[in-house]
């Protein structure tokens, strides 16, 4: 039998073969399956203390130029907000107003009030490197009760929804994924649809419209609520451009968001509202006799 | 082909100092940049662990790339085992190519050390090709050419601490 003299363990080869393998095996069970998912966030909370500082010199230099702002930027800034908000103020008043006819409405109707659902401001730490999705990481996580699969927005429209939680941070898939499906209504005429993300560019794709369907550029599409997630009514994205090619099964309609998916810092996050109503029990069938032991 | 003129001499490598090295590029990964520079940005993990596994093979090899290549994997939020896999096929090049590739000269090392970066980079869009279906652009690769020429500054960087002082008598 020989020796080796020096020994190294296995050989390069070996070694390659056993974490290529166990590599693939972790590919395939994380697109796959969910198995995988403590270990991220295990690692995820050891290497935030890392990520916190990383963040630093860009915190550092928001810091140093929030400093250096020029008193007349801030006053200009301070008038601009006072207007905003006395505009506000009286969209509000309207609003409160309808609300209140929309709920009594509601009751006449015999419907179930429509509840506000909680929600938490969070703020865009980073974007993930990845190039294959888009995705940010925001500031707030388990410790602020984000639950996953919440809808969030800003001031303009929904820009996506969580998709990971972490202790102290989570992650949030943009609308402009390619993964992502929002369910949309075209507010013109309630025409239900389905949007998508291209995933390279910062569009969105409206799939499976036949030839003739009524939509045109500058239609806005809002949440249309069926997926019990994203509260109904929040305004998603315009129609670009309808390309009615007879060549294809369906018009290829491009749509750009209305939330400013790569602009803000600030998001708002929404819990997951009240659960969907029960179905409307139909006309029971009358129950049979029961017989025997109960 | 020129031959790098002299090895020099050079203090054995603390542990330490490969560890604080590894990490510190790790950091320099996470740092959030605008989107321009995050185009050219190099995979400062991916060049740290190609200049150990051909400085150091015993110390830094193909295990410990796949970890790193995990730790990548979980902040970037890629599919778990992308980043892995291309950084030991990364490791294994280099583990091969490791003698030839110290011995040229540093502009030559430049192109060695662009390909093996532009190979690992192929594995992760490779590897996201098939697994979403999507294809990033080939400004993705702009990272690698970046860390090619970073490279020779790298190498001064990290042989500084090993350099022995000019004269060991006088202290």
């Amino acid at each position: 039998m020989e020796h080796e003299l020096f020994s190294r363990g296995p050989s390069p080869a070996v070694r390659l073969t056993f974490f290529t393998l166990l590599s693939l095996l972790l590919l395939v069970s994380d697109a796959h399956y969910s198995y995988l998912k403590t270990l991220r966030t295990g690692i995820a909370t050891a290497i935030y203390p890392l990520q916190r500082i990383a963040m630093m010199p860009v915190e550092l230099l928001g810091a140093m130029s929030d400093y250096t702002r020029t008193q007349s930027s801030l006053v200009k800034e301070n008038t601009f907000l006072q207007k905003q908000n006395l505009e506000d103020r009286a969209a509000l008043l309207r609003y409160r107003a309808i609300q209140q006819e929309n709920d009594h409405l509601r009751q006449l109707f015999g419907a179930r009030a429509r509840v506000n659902s909680p929600s938490v401001m969070a703020e865009i730490l980073y974007d993930e490197r990845d190039p294959f999705s888009r995705k940010v990481v925001v500031d707030k996580g388990l410790q602020a009760h984000i639950i996953e699969g919440s809808a969030v927005i800003d001031n303009a429209g929904v820009i996506g929804q969580v998709l990971q939680v972490y202790p102290f941070t989570s992650e949030i898939s943009l609308i402009t994924d390619k993964d992502h499906p929002t369910p949309v209504q075209v507010l013109r005429n309630g025409l239900r649809a389905v949007i998508f993300g291209f995933g390279s560019s910062n569009l969105l794709d409206l799939k499976y419209m036949s030839l003739n369907t009524d939509i045109r550029p500058g239609d806005l599409l809002v949440t249309s609520g069926l997926d019990g997630t994203f509260p109904a009514g929040l305004p998603v994205a315009t129609v670009v451009t309808v390309d009615r090619n007879p060549v294809y099964a369906f018009s290829r309609i491009t749509c750009k968001p209305v939330a400013g998916v790569n602009r803000y810092r600030q998001v708002l996050i929404l819990a997951p509202g009240a659960p969907l109503p029960p179905p409307i029990p139909a006309a029971k069938p009358e129950l049979p006799p029961a017989r025997g032991k109960k | 082909m020129e031959i790098a003129p002299k090895e020099e001499i050079l203090l054995p490598v603390k542990p330490g100092f490969i560890a604080l090295s590894l990490f510190s590029a790790f950091l320099l990964n996470l740092l959030p940049l605008g989107s321009f520079i995050e185009w050219i940005r190099p995979d400062f993990v991916a060049m740290l662990l190609l200049y150990w596994c051909i400085r150091q093979p015993l110390r830094v090899g193909i295990g410990t790339s796949w970890v790193f290549g995990i730790l990548v994997d979980v902040a970037d939020g890629t599919l778990l085992g992308e980043h892995a896999l291309a950084y030991s096929l990364m490791a294994f090049i280099a583990l091969v190519l490791r003698r030839r590739v110290s011995m040229l000269s540093l502009d030559h090392q430049f192109t060695h050390v662009t390909l093996i970066l532009l190979i690992m980079q192929a594995v992760i869009v490779l590897t996201g090709f098939v697994a979403k279906d999507i294809f990033v652009g080939w400004a993705y690769f702009l990272g690698s050419l970046t860390a090619g020429l970073l490279w020779p500054g790298l190498t001064y960087l990290l042989k500084l601490p090993q350099r022995p002082k000019p004269d060991p008598d006088r202290i």
